[in-house]
């Protein structure tokens, strides 16, 4: 499975490839002096999922450093059972926080020093104390601060304040929602609770990856009014109950075409038509679009499913490789890379440092959410979105700041797990 | 073997390296030693990697099995948390029997199809050349991989794929058919596609060897086509179709792929109860899983060979 998964990334990426010239193009170097291990070659294997693995990010870095990235593009579950499975397989671990969670206890990541970490203090504060501006709350599940510190180089316990160990290095993040086709569906759709609408019998799907889906499903359950959930993000076994027995008796009503556990397939789904309402990854959407098929990234009263993904190291890197790893995080968040992974939709963990390597009316378009003031460019060169055209949801605070949950693994985890496999066997 | 194998294997071993300036006058002892030390010494190398790869990687299976785990590692133990919960559970009974519903239809398609082509291709297919080039073609969908096989069904059978379209182009529906895609059906449709080849070789095999006079003999004692049919084809057949039923059966009880993309994950079987477990980290619990599933398999096999002695007929 894993291998199908890689091949059909690598070959989404490989249509990428033509991109990387004119991105190129966009701005020199901000780096002072980078060091360059040309001499003595510096390869990172860099394992992680698909979503953020792009042979484009591995060419500059070569370019720029001189390093060698090795990517390998895999499923979360494949990611998370290679961080603490294969520890030798890899030298950087790129995971999401809810990964971070269940594997940093196993003890193949080491912290990093913050003091080396040239853009720390610009790293927005979801990542650091939770907020994303001072007046923000904090959404319910894994908030990636949450898990995003501990101790000290070998320190297993989360903490929580800003210790100067940092278990991962914030890469892209995003707010997730459902996934419409409009011209199918015909009216408005501004609730969770849609999916469940019998009206799309038949015709709705939901991601089958347990940790993911479940919150999807938390969501709709609470936008239907059914259950009140103390933390969508830690259930407990009777809130875990309650869901998947709303959702097993719409399954067996007929409710769902299908589930999906790659990128390709949601996209496939929506594509031909099969479905008209489900979970959805940002880029995801966007391929739809490419398609020519209308697809909009609903907004919802009810807030987003938020997710961030970041790099760690691994444990046993010192030395020249551990030099080398910091040289790339810090060249990782010095605004090409965010530059370049804005313009597929995510964000940045460092916006203003990218924001030198968008154009104004790129950054307008996908930061600022203002209208498009020349035709949007995906990053094969095609047309995404003609002047005027505003991004689904609006402005990154606009987006970021009605995150409901993240992304989570619970303490019932196992359980969870268990009652979601009788979910998909039922 | 004697003891006496032991004391001299490395008489033999020169024996056996050069056989030819020894051939003159063996003794018979002699022959008998090196005769029985070298099919020894031919089987060892599979016997090893059997060993090897096939195993201890069981062993290991089962020994994993009896491991506990959390929900981000596992770790030694003896304990039986896995079999409880396995065998505890409503949902492993009726994803058993899923998987034992999709091996035996797949298994009655295939059995059916394999031997309608295989009796096509020998008795009514005369030159040996159209047989060979026909059977050929039996395998060209073999020449790309089976997940493409299997993934080029649907856009054929979706709501809007060609079928639909077909059928609602000639008036013969008005509304797409939802059950030809992400069913039963269509994870039925694949497998026979998938795996009747494997049936049609072991088939065709053995049904070339029937000896073309034992039928005129039928023939000629009176008996119709349909009794000759069941009377001599079908119990010389019986080998092939039983190597092909171990094939299909074994290979449908242990997929997962298969079942995943054609249902759109809205279907279990064994194999999926067990990937989901891997994709979680709970290695015991599919290890466990896998233990069942393997004893299931074995002794479903040991059944179909008790009711044909494949030694004895091949």
């Amino acid at each position: 499975m894993t291998k199908f998964t890689k091949r059909n990334g690598l070959s989404r990426r490989t249509l990428l490839k033509g991109a990387a010239a004119s991105v190129t193009a966009a701005g020199a170097s901000t780096l002072g002096a980078p060091m360059l291990w040309a001499q003595n070659e510096i390869v990172l294997r860099q394992a992680g999922t698909g979503v953020s693995a792009f042979n484009e990010i591995a060419a500059k870095a070569k370019e720029d450093l001189g390093i060698t990235l090795e990517i390998t593009a895999l499923d979360s579950d494949a990611v998370a059972q290679r961080v603490a499975t294969q520890p030798n397989s890899f030298d950087i671990a790129d995971i999401e926080y809810w990964i971070c969670k269940k594997v940093w206890p196993i003890g193949n990541l080491q912290a990093m020093d913050t003091s080396r970490i040239a853009n720390y203090d610009k790293i927005v504060g979801i990542f650091r104390d939770g907020k994303l501006t001072p007046e923000s709350t904090i959404a319910q599940g894994t908030a990636p601060h949450s898990v995003g510190f501990v101790e000290g180089v070998d320190g297993r316990e989360f903490v929580n304040n800003e210790s100067g160990w940092m278990t991962l290095i914030p890469t892209i993040y995003n707010a997730d929602t459902l996934g419409i086709r409009p011209d199918l569906i015909g009216r408005p759709i501004n609730n969770w609770s849609e999916l469940l609408n019998p009206e799309f019998k038949g015709k709705a799907s939901i991601l089958d990856i347990s940790s993911i889906g479940i919150m999807d499903m938390a969501m709709v359950c609470e936008s239907m009014g059914e259950i009140q959930y103390g933390d969508k993000g830690n259930m407990t076994r009777e809130e875990i109950d309650k869901t998947i027995a709303i959702f097993t008796e719409a399954k067996k009503a007929g409710q769902f075409r299908a589930f999906w556990k790659t990128f390709d397939e949601s996209v496939n789904l929506m594509a031909s038509g099969e479905v008209v309402i489900q979970s959805m990854w940002s880029p995801a959407i966007t391929a739809v679009r490419s398609q020519g098929i209308p697809c909009v990234y609903q907004p919802l009263e009810e807030g987003y499913r938020s997710w961030g993904g970041g790099i760690g190291l691994n444990a046993n890197l010192s030395g020249a490789a551990l030099d080398a790893a910091y040289e790339y995080i810090n060249w990782y968040l010095s605004g090409w890379v965010g530059g370049f992974l804005m313009r597929q939709g995510y964000y940045s963990a460092v916006p203003e440092t990218s924001k030198d390597f968008m154009s104004e009316n790129e950054w307008g378009y996908w930061f600022e959410g203002k209208e498009a003031t020349a035709p949007i460019v995906n990053p094969q060169g095609v047309q995404m979105e003609d002047v005027g055209a505003v991004r689904d949801g609006g402005s990154f605070y606009d987006r970021m700041g009605a995150v409901a949950c993240w992304n989570a693994v619970m303490d019932e985890n196992q359980y969870m797990v268990r009652k979601w496999n009788e979910f998909i066997a039922a | 073997m004697s003891s006496q194998d032991q004391t001299a294997p490395r008489a033999s071993l020169t024996s056996a390296a050069t056989p030819g300036t020894e051939a003159g006058k063996p003794s018979l002892a002699r022959r008998i030693l090196s005769d029985g030390f070298s099919s020894w010494a031919l089987a060892l190398p599979v016997t090893l990697v059997l060993a090897f790869f096939l195993l201890a990687p069981i062993a290991l299976i089962v020994v994993v099995s009896f491991w506990g785990s959390t929900s981000f590692s596992i770790y030694p133990a003896f304990i039986f948390d896995n079999y409880e919960y396995l065998l505890g559970s409503q949902v492993t009974y009726s994803v058993f029997l899923q998987t034992l519903k999709f091996a035996f239809l797949t298994w009655a398609i295939t059995l059916v199809l394999g031997f309608t082509i295989a009796y096509y291709l020998t008795f009514h297919i005369h030159s040996l050349t159209w047989q060979i080039v026909l059977f050929l073609l039996c395998t060209i969908p073999f020449w790309t991989s089976n997940i493409i096989r299997m993934i080029s069904w649907i856009p054929f059978l979706g709501r809007n794929g060609i079928a639909n379209q077909s059928l609602m182009n000639m008036g013969v529906i008005d509304q797409p058919l939802e059950w030809l895609l992400f069913s039963e059906f269509s994870v039925t449709l694949a497998f026979v596609h998938l795996y009747t080849l494997f049936m049609v070789v072991p088939i065709f095999n053995t049904m070339m060897r029937i000896d073309k006079s034992l039928i005129a003999a039928a023939r000629d004692a009176g008996a119709n086509g349909f009794q000759i049919l069941t009377n001599v084809v079908i119990p010389l057949c019986k080998p092939g179709m039983m190597i092909g039923s171990i094939f299909v059966v074994t290979l449908v009880m242990g997929d997962f792929i298969t079942v995943r993309f054609m249902s759109g994950s809205q279907i279990a079987n064994m194999g999926r109860l067990i990937q989901n477990d891997i994709s979680l980290l709970a290695y015991p619990g599919a290890a466990a899983t896998s233990v069942v599933l393997l004893i299931t398999v074995l002794i479903m096999v040991a059944v179909m060979l008790r009711l044909v002695d494949i030694r004895k007929e091949l």
